[in-house]
Formats: C-alpha cells, structure tokens, sequence
C-alpha cells in the first residue's frame, strides 16, 4: 500500500527568543540557550560560545525547564505555625518576613555576633555572602566545602596553589594518559565528559581508579578496582616504584620545586635567608642563596654544613622516606585490593608515556630567575580527582600524595599535564588567614576562611578555645579552610563551644542529605530545653523549593530559581576560567517569577541595610546597594576591581577599572560571560612564568607579581608539628598531641582512614552522585526521577553469592550508628568489599511535592542514617569526630558495614512520619 | 501493509560510540525537550511527581559484561533510539500507512494524523525502539529531529539532531550511512561500526562503535607484559644511600 506522503514542514520556528544565561542545574555553570514561547521556557540548549560547555549540555541542564516548573518551588515567605519539623506554615509578606529576621538579629549584632551562625550551603555567591557575615560581625559563616571536598582544595593549596575542577584542569590538547582517581560521575560534569571525548578520539589512554566502575570509570581503558580509602597507598608504592627507577624529573624539581630548599636540621623548617626567603644550594656557586635569587641553578643533592651541622635538602628526606620498602608493591597491594603486578604496570605506563612520549611545544618563555627558555617541555600525564579520594580521613594525606606524584613527574602546569585556571594558581600564603574577633555592632576583623601558616593563625580564643561554632581552625582540625558546616548543627545543640541564637541557612538539605546522623539531626533541630525553648531559639532558612530541611524553619525566605535570577560567577569566588583564558559570568532574569518570590542575594542587601552594615550603607544612612545586580556592577573589592572583570570602566577596560553601569548589559549581549584570553607565552608554567605573572597583575588578579615554588615540604604542617612536640607559645591540648605530630606531617603519609572494627563492619560502603542528578535538587525533577528514581544498595559478585541474595532481595545493613533496610541488586564491575547507591535519591514524605507513595519516599533510602559525626567510643572518654585530623572534612566514605538478607518490608527503614507539605502535592501532568 | 521507498538518496542516521558513550543520558532529555516542543504531539508524563512513567524516543541502557577470561567485568551504556532500518518491519505491518520512510533521506517517520494507536509497529520493531504515548495515544519515535537538521529558523551549525549537539562526550555523529566518504561513514569503516542484530534483516542505518578492548593492566600474559614494561621500572639504586649517588651523578650530567 503507497500513501501520499504528509507534508511537513522542516522549518518550524524554533522558539520567540533566545535568552543566554548560565545554568545551574549543578556547580557546573555551564552555558545555556534559553528558548521562550509567549513568555515561557521552551527549551534548552548549551551555549555554543560559552568556554565551559560550548555548546554541550549534560541531562541536568536540559531538564531545567522542569526545575523552574517544579510544584515543589516556595511561594510566598513562611512563619512556621505548627510545631518544629511538622512542615506547618502560614504565607507572611515580605516586610513582616524582614521585620521578623531583622528582630532576631539586631541585637544579636548589637550584643553578641557569634550568636548568629550563617551557613550558606551550595551558594555560588561566597565573596558576597561572606562579605554580609564579615558586616554582621559574626565569626560563624562558611558554605559548604567542609562537607564536600576542602581536603582536594586545602591539599592542593597547600601544595601547589590550586587543586582540580574549578582551580585547573587537564591539558585536554596534549595528555596522552589521564588518571582519574575517585572521580563520580560529577565534578566537574561537562568540561570532564567533553575532555575524555576528545583524548579517546586521539587514541590517548584512560586510567579509573575507583572502586565502583560506572560513568567515566566505565568507559577508561583500565579500571584500577581499589579498596576504598586506599588511594594514597597506592599512590605513595607509585612513588616508591618511579623513585626507585629514577623515572622522575629532576631538572623540574630542582627549579620550581622545594625540593632542593634547605631543613634545618634541628626544626625540619626551612633555612632562611635575612629576608626570611627559603635558601637553596646554588649549583653555580656551592653556596647558599635565595630560592627565587636570579641566574641561579638550584641543587637538588647538596648539602649545607654550618657550625658542625649538617643541612639537607627537602629531597633527601623525601627519598628516603618512599624508598622505604614499607612503600613497596608487594608491602600495600593487599591492603589495596589490587596485585603487585597490577601495581607495577601502572607505573611502569606512567613512566613509559611521561619520559617515552614526552612532548616538547616551540613557545619561548622567560622565568622568575630571569632565563630564557625556547620551549615548554611536558610529560603529557594528567591526573583528576575528586571526593572519592578527598572524603576519608586521610584525605588530606591522600590529595597531597596525589599532588607529589604530579610534581615528582613535571606534570604540572606543563604540556600534556595539569594545568591552572586564573585566578590560579595561587599559593597558600596568598590566601588570607583565618580571622575571628568579634566586635559587638562592628564588623568582623577580616574574612573567615583562610589558609593558617601556623599555630598563630587558629581561630581560637585567649582562654585556648574555639572561636567559632564548628570549631573550624582549631586542634581537632587545623587547616578547616572551608569551615565544617556538618558539625554546626551539633555544636549547636551541644552548646559546645557556646549556644548561638539564630542558625540562618542557604541552599544545604542539612534536615536530609546533607547530613550524618540524619535522624539525630532532626532531633536536634527540634529539642526543647527545661523551660520549653528550642535548643537552637530560632531557625531561619532560604531555598527554593520545599525540602525536608524547610520544615524544620522558623522562618523561611524563598529564592527564587535560577532563571528567575541575578548571580555572578565571579573571578572573586568560584569562577568559570580556563587554562587559557580567566572567565567570569552572570545570570539575569530571563524569566519573571510568577510567586511571591526574591533572589536570596537581594534579600540579603535588604537585610544589610535594615541592619546598618557599613559596606553596606552610604554616609547618609540610605542603602548603598538597591540589589545584587545593583552590587554585581557596583561594588569595589579594591578600587577599581569588582565582581566581574568584564567591561569595566568605560567598557573598554578588563579587569581593573571603575564600575561601568551598562556592564551587566554587555555581560547578557555578550551571551552571558565574559572571556580574557591568555598570551601563549604565558600558558603554561604560570607560577614561574614573568609573562603569566604580569598578565595576572593586568588583570588584577595580583596586585604584583609573586611566583613561588610548589610546596612538596609544606612548612605550616611542620609548624603544627613542632607545637605538637612542645616547641612555642602555641599549645595543643595533652589528648591532640599524638594525632598533630603523627598525621600533620610535612611529608605525604598514609594511614588507615577507617577504624571501625573490620571484623564486625567488614564491607566498605559508598554512594556517588548520579550524572543526571545533583542533590536533591535534582532528583525531584519530572523527567529526571524517570531515570533514576530508585536506589537499590549494589552488591559485588563476591558477597551476593555469600549471602544468597535474589533479585528484588532487600538487606539490612548495619554500620556502628545504625541500620537501614533497603533493596539490593547485583552489580559485577565493583570491587569486592563495597557496597555503594546513589546519592540523595530517598525522599522524606511531605517533601518535594511528591506524593506519598512517590519510589524515593517508599524503596529509595540515604546511607546518611548510618553514618554519624562521632566515631564510636574508643574506650579513651572522648569522642572523635568523624572527620580528617586536618582539615575536618567529613569522613562520608569511611562508613564500614556489615549487610545481611532479610525479608522484604514494606518499604525501606527508617522511615519518618511524613511532613505536611507548604505547597501541596505536584499534578499528575507536570506542565 | 505500507511499502518503504525501493532505494532512499540518502541514509540519514546516527554512530553511536560506546567506547565514549559515558552513560549520562543527556541526549535522552534534551530528545524528551526538543521533541516535546516539537514534531507531532508532546511526549508525555504520567504521574510525574507520584509513580512516573513517560514516553522517550531515546534511553539509554546500561550491561554488565564479563569477559571469558579473568579481567574485571565491564559496565557498558549503550543508548538505544529507533535505527531507521532500510527494511523497516515497523513499517511494513502499519495498517494505516502512518508509518513511512522517506525516500530523500531515509528517515523513518509516524504520521501522527493518520496513526489510530494500533501498536502493531511497536511490536513489530525488535529493538523496542517506539513507544505509545499515553495521553496523546500515537506511536511516537526518534524523528531523526527532521524539524532541526533542515530547519532553516536554525543557525547550520545547529542543524543536526539535539542528541547530537548535546553530547557532552562526543558519542553521537550523525551524517550520510549511504555516502562511503561522509564523516560518518568513514568513522564507522575505521572503527569496526556494527548492526544491531544484523541477523534479523532489518538492515539499520544507524551504526554502533563497539568499546575498544580494555584492562590490558590485567591481560592474562603477565609474566610476557611486566617483561616489555619492565625496563621502565629497573632500579637505579637499591638503598636510599645508593639513590643519593645515582642523584649525584645525574645532576652532573645535567
């Protein structure tokens, strides 16, 4: 049967208008192309121009449209009338919702600003929002770092001026073997999936090491099925091997290294020079200089003798310890779950490809001693990784080794290597220091958050204790650089350090997914004290939607969705740069909100301004600000440098110069962000390279030029150490002792992250974030939850037989804190003592606008409720925080289980009455 | 019982590599985007925000496989959307004619006005690549986005299938299977570029990349892979003390 064939037309107009801003579907910030008809979103597409996507768009991101359809989006200000946690709320205005929050914290600022503990979750605003915590004058502010990935940050840092994601990136253009050690499925999510496009087009080899092999671990040539939390062993063997084999590159150590800069060899700190420069043996002359003192050639082997005493360099030390055949393959591969040989392959590949292939590009280049280079010679190894190796207790230690592993080879900030995004590098001195003190109805002394070079630099107070509510910059965990928002809550409950009156949080479910101890948590959100009061006197929260964290609000302020938004992705914060070029955007309102809804940023200039805070208030007390696109444009960090780095001036200027009133105009003309290319002879080995260097002072990411060598030795570890053995005025307490001179080592070590009791807990136990969902944010979403709507607990070949297990088995699992009863599936490609789901799948009833027998509130579930902020007891009277020594990042992968079959319930346990919901149940259509 | 066209001029269709193919299904929502705005009624949810379920043109699945040999299992994503088969059983069985390939380009198409909902092509397509819509109770399937790549509202650039422009990774190339000198056809001859299922005769147009081979770190032949890396690895010194000598002598010659 032939039939005429329809007509169709293969023109159809596509949409009324294009609206290009930048999404945020998760921490990406990629591009999009935002397609309206009548008025409303149509579609969505990634941003060609845009640096980070171009013109690619991950599910998230096409999803958006039902983001800001969600029936779970706030609508109206909210006073909570029913009891704490029960999800009842009365619709208020904005000014009485203002006045309320401006009741609460006058006289906190006027009388006690600790009292206040402001905790910005996911915020992609933090120069700004910690600018209103600086006025507030409150010590207590961090977003959400301390729970996610500050050892991947504070390590690198620490060690060479910026870590991965949004501070580098692989050379994408010249790696011919990448390794991804711990890297989910996020993080960052396009810029990674686009780069293993391009290096598999090119034949060039992937490595995963992970012990889960999904996503990007799927498609690597090699999957290294690690046990958890023994990434840095592993590393530290790889060190051993490539050490052992001189298969290291010692003309790059000996110049941009501190490996040839001198230990006293009473302190284990540098020898200085009067200038308190860190002194180098010069090859030239045999004598000591300065490391940056120019023309000479630093020796990596010499020794210094003065006065009898022998002086050594960081080198000497450093080989000697991974030499050391407790460093061996055959020493570590049982505890990593991997052979020998598998062990010894992998290095052996990375010193065939970063000495065999070593690549060399024609780009002359100047250093910071003054000599002329014709090339830029690079080991073309690239290395990425993220919380899988970040999120244990030694994660510190782990992203250190990492670090070492990168520099023992010359891969960093070479060709083919890792390389820096401006505003990185950037080292920890210049960084500031952490401040604290507190002035009642002044602003705080400086910003919070900071990179402690020492003892001096704690935030604790004259009696020698913790300033701050999460007890960030103290001895339990010296080098907190994004505070520890995961403990605030209990401290807070604890009243430990002290009791706060206000806890105002942004955009963190820390009722949910959030936390550890999640029911304890919300048992602490709702406990009352002898005369009835809650525990925490008042609770304020902003988000967009309604979470389970919404209803344990005494107050809530809705934001409004990201189209319906100014923001700005700022050079000051967390920008979108890439290696060749500094970056920097805005979202703007390609949408009208249709609720009774305010950007959070502007409510907090609102705030501000009822509140009086200077930077925030004109000399004649009117607001200095009428919004936030009003302090995007407007606001001076340093005169002449704001938020955004575009169009400055007279829209001629980058970087530098006064505020341009038609800026945001040009930012959404210009597609939304702004790009400044970098020169060629500037494009790699920036920390030493003058014309990198002068380009950043251009730009005003510098004030001068300062390069500095990385950081293999990092002093301030020692600093800490030398408190703990008793040297200087700075003194830990007895308890803390052994753990500060053990595991703040100078050097990368490696110890045993979990101690839970192995025979007891014998299965290692993970989630990971799914690539089409971020947080629970995404995971409401219409067209999302259709593909990951359930969470079943993966289990290995290995313990499925063990057990017997079936499909559509459940099992209870069983850690130290607590039990979950959950539904299992089998899975092969998992190392065989983890088990793993995703990540913030399980909802709460009552949340999200989801119905009650929605498969999230029904068959989905969180590790969460097995993981606690407390060790359990060692049998010492204290109780240990579930964190890294260090820097306090919470500990999520260290959870140990032990799982066995029982019989199907009726849905997955724990369970938690349901809330009411502030916006009702979604429609069964979503549009 | 419809006819398809004796010859089409062109074979438009799609290379899929799996050995790229990350699994993050961002071709399945920006499909489930575009094509909701677009060609023929939108794609539909039921229950969105309860027990969902919705019509796709385009998922992705996910296998397990376990070599023979004693390598680690492989997870591979493998994302499936209608093949636009030269001999399309699914539209030979269309009662009503609704179902068509096109001759121009090869594109296999439901023509949603004279679709009655039958079901008959669903059942017929082995790939299980068409799905009935719910509400709107017509058989929807992947249009090759014939509304974009020659839409001339579209920049050219853009003229190609959303799946296609959206892939983060790379995956998805979409060209001429007809044209042995496309891009796409040289991909897929280079790449070892297989049929689905050949043995039913379908004769798909779209073409899949099969993963290259993986975990060499665990080939089986250790003793003769350790021995070709094993230079790499030799020794300079085999104590601390003997390493500071071999340091010594290198920083001389350097």
């Amino acid at each position: 049967m032939t039939h005429p064939r329809p007509h169709l037309d293969t023109s159809p107009k596509v949409s009324d208008e294009v609206r290009k801003t930048t999404c945020y579907m998760c921490a990406c910030r990629c591009g999009i192309n935002v397609h309206l008809k009548d008025g409303k979103v149509a579609y969505i597409e990634g941003n060609r121009d845009h640096p980070v996507n171009k013109g690619v768009l991950c599910a998230k991101g096409s999803a958006g449209i039902m983001q800001v359809n969600a029936p779970s989006r706030l609508r109206a200000p909210l006073k909570r009338t029913g009891p704490r946690g029960s999800g009842q709320f009365a619709e208020i205005s904005w000014d009485e919702a203002l006045e309320l929050a401006t009741s609460w914290l006058r006289p906190l600022r006027e009388t006690a600003p600790e009292k206040l503990a402001f905790f910005t979750g996911r915020d992609q605003s933090q120069s700004f929002t910690g600018l209103w915590a600086q006025q507030f004058g409150t010590p207590n502010f961090a977003a959400h770092g301390g729970f996610c990935s500050v050892n991947m940050a504070a390590a690198g840092i620490y060690t060479m001026g910026g870590a991965f994601w949004e501070f580098g990136q692989p050379d994408w253009d010249h790696t011919k073997l990448f390794i991804l050690f711990g890297v989910a499925e996020d993080h960052d999510s396009n810029p990674i999936k686009m780069g293993l496009g391009k290096i598999k087009a090119r034949g060039a080899r992937v490595i995963g090491v992970n012990p889960i092999r999904t996503g990007y671990n799927a498609v690597a040539d090699d999957w290294v099925g690690i046990t958890p939390g023994t990434d840095g062993l592993l590393i530290l063997s790889l060190v051993h091997e490539l050490l052992r084999a001189g298969k290291i590159d010692l003309d790059y150590l000996a110049r941009y290294t501190n490996a040839p800069v001198l230990l006293d060899t009473d302190t284990g700190l540098f020898l200085r020079d009067a200038d308190g420069k860190p002194l180098v043996i010069d090859r030239n002359t045999g004598l000591p200089a300065a490391f940056d003192q120019k023309s000479i050639h630093p020796d990596l082997g010499a020794i210094h003798t003065v006065d009898g005493k022998t002086h050594r360099p960081v080198f000497h030390t450093l080989a000697e310890r991974y030499l050391d055949p407790q460093y061996a393959p055959e020493a570590v591969a049982e505890r990593c779950g991997l052979s020998p040989n598998k062990i010894k392959r992998l290095a052996a590949e990375i010193a065939r490809v970063a000495f065999d292939e070593a690549i060399s590009l024609p780009i002359a280049w100047t250093d910071f001693r003054g000599e002329r280079h014709s090339h830029m010679t690079g080991r073309p190894v690239a290395f990425h990784a993220m919380r899988g190796i970040s999120a244990h207790a030694n994660g510190f230690q782990t992203a250190r080794a990492l670090h070492m592993l990168q520099i023992l080879l010359g891969t960093v900030e070479t060709p083919g290597g890792f390389r820096f995004k401006p505003p990185y590098p950037k080292p920890a001195e210049a960084h500031p220091r952490p401040h604290f003190k507190t002035t009642p109805g002044q602003p705080l002394d400086g910003p919070h958050l900071g990179y402690p070079q020492g003892p001096a630099d704690l935030c604790l107070d004259d009696n020698g204790q913790p300033a701050r509510i999460d007890k960030a910059f103290t001895w339990d965990n010296p080098l907190s650089a994004h505070g520890l928002m995961h403990m605030v809550i209990s401290n807070a409950h604890a009243g430990d350090p002290y009791k706060i009156d206000t806890l105002f949080l942004y955009m963190a479910n820390m009722a949910w997914n959030s936390s550890m101890n999640t029911a304890g948590v919300m048992q602490m959100l709702t406990d009352t004290d002898a005369s009835g009061d809650y525990v925490i006197p008042h609770i304020i929260y902003s988000d967009a939607y309604s979470s389970e964290m919404t209803a344990y609000a005494d107050l809530i302020l809705p934001d409004t969705t990201y189209l319906e938004r100014h923001d700005c992705i700022s050079l000051l914060d967390r920008p979108i740069s890439e290696a060749d070029a500094a970056a920097d955007a805005i979202r703007w309102p390609v949408i009208t909100p249709d609720r009774d809804v305010r950007g959070f940023q502007s409510v907090l200039i609102d705030l501000a301004h009822r509140l009086k805070f200077p930077a925030f208030t004109n000399a004649d007390g009117g607001a200095k600000y009428q919004d936030y696109a009003d302090y995007i444009v407007t606001h001076e960090r340093k005169p002449g440098i704001g938020p955004l780095a575009g169009w400055r001036g007279d829209g001629s200027q980058t970087g530098r110069g006064a505020p341009n009133p038609e800026q945001l105009q040009r930012y959404i003309d210009n597609g939304g962000f702004f790009v400044s290319h970098i020169p060629e002879t500037a494009s790699y080995y920036k920390p030493w390279n003058m014309a990198y260097q002068d380009w950043a002072v251009g730009m005003g990411l510098m004030d001068q030029p300062t390069p500095y060598l990385f950081q293999l030795y990092v002093e301030p570890l020692r600093q800490f150490q030398r408190a703990a053995e008793g040297h200087g005025a700075h003194q830990p307490p007895e308890h803390l002792r052994p753990q500060i001179r053990e595991r703040l080592d100078p050097l990368p070590i490696w110890y045993a992250s979990a101690d839970s009791d192995c025979a007891e807990y014998p299965v290692h136990a993970l989630t990971q974030r799914p690539m089409a969902m971020y947080h629970s944010w995404g995971s409401q979403n219409a067209w999302l939850r259709q593909i990951h709507g359930h969470n079943p607990l993966y289990i290995p070949t290995k313990l499925w037989q063990q057990h017997g297990f079936q499909d559509g088995d459940w099992a209870r699992v069983t850690s130290p804190h607590s039990s979950i009863t959950v539904p299992v599936a089998h899975m092969a490609a998992l190392n065989e003592n983890t088990v793993w789901t995703w990540n913030a799948i399980g909802k709460r009833k009552g949340a999200w606008a989801l119905k009650p027998d929605a498969p999230e509130a029904t068959k989905g579930f969180l590790l969460n409720h097995l993981i606690a902020e407390l060790l359990p007891p060692k049998g010492d009277g204290l109780r240990w925080s579930n964190s890294d020594p260090i820097t306090g990042q919470a500990a999520w992968f260290d959870l140990r289980v032990r799982i066995e079959r029982t019989a199907p319930p009726t849905e997955a346990h724990p369970s938690f009455p349901p809330l009411t919901s502030p916006v009702g149940t979604g429609p069964k259509d979503p549009k | 019982m419809t006819t398809l066209p004796p010859k089409t001029a062109k074979k438009l269709g799609l290379v899929i590599d799996l050995d790229t193919c990350v699994g993050c299904h961002a071709c399945v929502i920006s499909c489930k985007g575009w094509n909701t705005e677009n060609y023929g009624a939108p794609l539909s949810d039921q229950d969105a925000y309860g027990t969902p379920s919705g019509t796709f043109l385009n998922r992705v699945h996910s296998y397990e496989v376990q070599p023979p040999e004693a390598a680690p299992a492989q997870l591979v994503h493998f994302p499936k959307s209608c093949l636009h088969c030269d001999d399309a059983p699914c539209v030979t069985v269309c009662p009503t004619g609704a179902s068509y390939k096109r001759a121009e380009d090869g594109i296999v198409l439901v023509n949603e006005t004279a679709c009655i909902g039958c079901g008959l092509c669903a059942w017929a397509c082995p790939y299980g690549a068409r799905e009935m819509d719910a509400a709107a109770k017509v058989m929807k399937k992947c249009t090759l986005c014939v509304d974009r790549i020659y839409n001339e509202n579209l920049p050219e650039e853009d003229r190609q299938p959303a799946c296609v422009r959206t892939c983060p990774a790379g995956a998805r190339h979409f060209g001429d299977l007809g044209d042995p000198d496309s891009a796409v056809s040289q991909l897929a001859a280079a790449r070892g570029g297989f049929d689905l299922m050949p043995e039913l005769g379908t004769a798909p147009v779209n073409k899949y990349l099969p993963p290259r081979p993986k975990d060499q770190l665990d080939h089986p032949q250790t003793a003769e892979q350790i021995d070709i890396l094993a230079p790499y690895l030799a020794p300079v010194a085999n104590s601390p003390k003997g390493f500071l000598g071999w340091l010594d002598k290198t920083l001389e010659r350097l």
